[in-house]
């Protein structure tokens, strides 16, 4: 799965841990999402969604 | 980053149960050498109590599993728990097979949670690696 997480974060000039600490996940766990080493379940995937104030299919794509 | 509170509760629940493994064995091995020592059943109670916090680690183990709110980690716990047991059951099984054939001595059956917690700790190693 591709995601434009590192984008979506650059536009709000949110760093790693910024948005891990919204999450309530560690800078790790970011991490691992945004260089599609991990995919979220869907509850994470909306929740990235509802801070993000996008719907998930304009932040996740089938590769 | 301060510790999250789950990784917080395994490091009291290990620390506890270490502490209490510590003090079980102490104690038990101390009672055993009086005259009064027990026989029969209170004897059988006795030698299991230091297993009692043993048990207490392993359960602390799979609680931090259960606990762990972050989906990823939760994740890398995982793998690190299947791995490690992979390993011991696959070095118990080969060196029950030495054994069998007289190439190595016999060995207390705990020797395989000794083993287990030591390869929670390679485990770890190959699950995070580049995680």
């Amino acid at each position: 799965m591709k995601n434009r997480l590192k984008v979506l974060r650059a536009e709000r000039d949110w760093s790693q841990a910024d948005l891990a600490e919204r999450l309530q996940v560690s800078r790790q766990s970011v991490n691992a999402i945004e260089t599609g080493k991990y995919d979220p379940s869907l509850p994470l995937a909306f929740r990235i969604a509802e801070i993000f104030g996008l719907p998930i299919e304009a932040i996740f794509s089938k590769d | 980053m301060a510790m999250a509170p789950y990784m917080r509760r395994y490091t009291f629940r290990i620390l506890g149960f270490g502490l209490s493994y510590v003090g079980a064995l102490i104690g038990a091995i101390m009672v055993m050498k009086q005259p009064w020592a027990p026989t029969g059943p209170a004897a059988w109670a006795l030698a299991v109590l230091p297993a009692l916090p043993v048990v207490g680690m392993i359960w602390s183990i799979f609680r931090l599993i259960a606990e762990t709110d972050d989906e990823y980690q939760r994740f890398l716990f995982v793998k690190q728990v299947l791995i490690a047991t992979g390993l011991t059951l696959a070095i118990a099984t080969i060196w029950g097979f030495l054994e069998n054939f007289g190439m190595v001595q016999d060995v207390p059956a705990y020797h395989v949670t000794v083993l287990w917690f030591a390869m929670i700790g390679v485990g770890g190693s190959i699950a995070r690696f580049r995680a």
